[in-house]
């Protein structure tokens, strides 16, 4: 019942959305080359669909997108659990992640682009800076928070490391990272988008730079439909994952 | 003596001030006696069980387990916390295999002693259930079964009791108290409760505050077998009373 109520709930703001663009259309007097009608950015959207071209950028956008990712959050969260449990060192890396951590991961890219030249790289490193600082961060201050009897309930049965990282802290911190990770998936779909719209020739962020070099706005807003989408397809998934997760951790609130 | 404290002392520096937890303990306690340490809060004695239990050594003399000094935990000896210590991930059936896995025993027979310990703690029922579905009297009995699980020689338990309403508190007492009899465990436990002290203990080790020490050391001359409500255990936690009382005595002496 209150899945079927939120799929309606969906619906219907969906529907506000296109009854949104439409009366703007409307109102306004763009040419179609400029602001094209839903109807239009839908017929563009059938005419990738039926000649594939879509499924190709989306192919292509996923497989970074996963690479960056997956590397990004596994890296993060080792390099965090080991950092949270020596705080001593971690004082002269923070400042350093402090002065990194605020710069758009667009800065980078000249850099990428000469280091690594044109493909899949320049924007899968783009995707893996943006998930990493939050996810880092938000690993050492949950290593570095937690609840000192889990410490002390190791020591009493004489559980050493490496055991106490993967079987006492990596589950005991592991629902406050399960946010960040999610937070981090969002961000990374942002900088997906622009780490494709340079140094890249296929992709999703790659098919809005297409498009409006050909001036084609339906295209370019059918590309837009379809990267929103699948941002909220991908979100949901790591929604129901993260409560999966969280379920069988105990924590069913 | 299995267990040795002599002259011991723990002091901690705060805010660069100099804090004395206790000082000038000393005690001796025989394998399988069961020892309470009682006093109101302050006067050191959870201090005191940690550094019996290694978590934080003595600064000033020493204590000796088993003629060893004791500079950090032991895999001999387990510590039961109030807040329970359960790994909330982890299936009651899982926190009790928790001890076994550090020392290699094998899944079928981990598996064998924890059952036969859950049993013990009456939650046979429960094994699959995550330490949050159960009661805080249920969780403090995955947490004794998980100790036992491990064999120890020695149970710390620091205020096991305390987070309870007072009708499961005496539940546990019972069955914590018949554990000990069957399992002939040596068990250290910390209250700032007199009927429990009185209840448990063969001896009582009864502390004061400012600074943390003993005041005196009382064997509760009781059977195994204990009635809350019955003469000599009234009269046991009466002297009991009285000992805490005995600085209030004095000090009526002195307005006279």
């Amino acid at each position: 019942m209150k899945k079927l109520l939120s799929i309606k709930n969906i619906i219907i703001s969906l529907l506000l959305l296109l009854g949104v663009w439409q009366f703007i259309y409307t109102l306004t007097d763009f040419s179609d080359a400029l602001f094209p009608s839903p109807l239009q950015a839908f017929g563009a959207l059938a005419e990738m669909v039926s000649n594939g071209i879509l499924f190709t950028h989306i192919g292509a956008s996923m497989y970074r997108f996963a690479v960056g990712y997956v590397s990004s959050v596994i890296i993060a969260v080792l390099l965090g659990l080991v950092l949270g449990r020596l705080p001593k060192v971690f004082q002269y890396i923070n400042p350093a992640v402090q002065l990194l951590r605020p710069i758009s991961p667009m800065a980078w890219m000249p850099f990428i682009v000469l280091w690594f030249g044109i493909g899949n790289i320049p924007a899968i490193v783009i995707i893996f800076i943006s998930a990493f600082f939050p996810v880092l961060l938000s690993t050492v201050s949950a290593v570095n928070s937690i609840d000192p009897i889990y410490m002390k309930v190791s020591k009493s049965f004489g559980i050493k490391q490496p055991q106490i990282m993967w079987k006492v802290i990596f589950p005991a911190v592991f629902p406050q990272i399960a946010n960040s990770i999610h937070l981090a998936l969002g961000t990374a779909w942002v900088f997906l988008v622009a780490g494709e719209m340079t140094g890249t020739q296929s992709g999703l962020g790659y098919l809005v730079i297409d498009a409006r070099n050909n001036l084609r706005a339906d295209i370019l807003f059918a590309d837009i439909i379809v990267i929103g989408l699948i941002g909220l397809i991908l979100d949901s998934l790591l929604k129901t994952a993260e409560k999966q997760i969280l379920k069988a951790w105990g924590g069913a609130d | 003596m299995y267990i040795e404290i002599e002259n011991a002392g723990k002091a901690f520096f705060q805010n660069g001030r100099e804090f004395t937890a206790f000082t000038d303990v000393s005690l001796s306690i025989e394998k399988g006696e069961f020892i309470c340490l009682l006093g109101p809060s302050g006067c050191g004695k959870s201090t005191l069980l940690n550094a019996m239990a290694g978590f934080a050594p003595v600064t000033s003399g020493s204590i000796k387990i088993d003629g060893k000094e004791v500079k950090e935990p032991s895999v001999k000896n387990v510590t039961i916390f109030q807040n329970y210590g359960l790994l909330p991930w982890r299936t009651v059936q899982k926190n009790v295999e928790l001890g076994l896995e550090s020392q290699k025993i094998p899944k079928d027979e981990r598996r064998k002693i924890a059952d036969k310990y859950i049993e013990m703690v009456g939650l046979s029922d429960f094994k699959k259930s995550h330490p949050r579905q159960l009661s805080g009297g249920m969780q403090q009995r995955v947490s004794i079964a998980r100790a036992l699980a491990v064999n120890p020689d020695i149970i710390f338990m620091d205020e096991p009791f305390g987070a309870l309403d007072a009708i499961t508190r005496m539940k546990l007492q019972d069955d914590i108290l018949s554990i000990s009899r069957k399992e002939k465990k040596t068990i250290i436990l910390v209250t700032h409760d007199i009927e429990e002290a009185v209840f448990l203990a063969d001896r009582i080790v009864i502390m004061t505050a400012n600074p943390g020490k003993i005041k005196n050391i009382l064997t509760v001359p009781l059977r195994s077998h204990r009635e809350r409500t019955a003469g000599d255990f009234l009269q046991v936690r009466d002297k009991v009373f009285e000992l805490f009382n005995m600085k209030h005595e004095e000090n009526i002496e002195y307005i006279i």
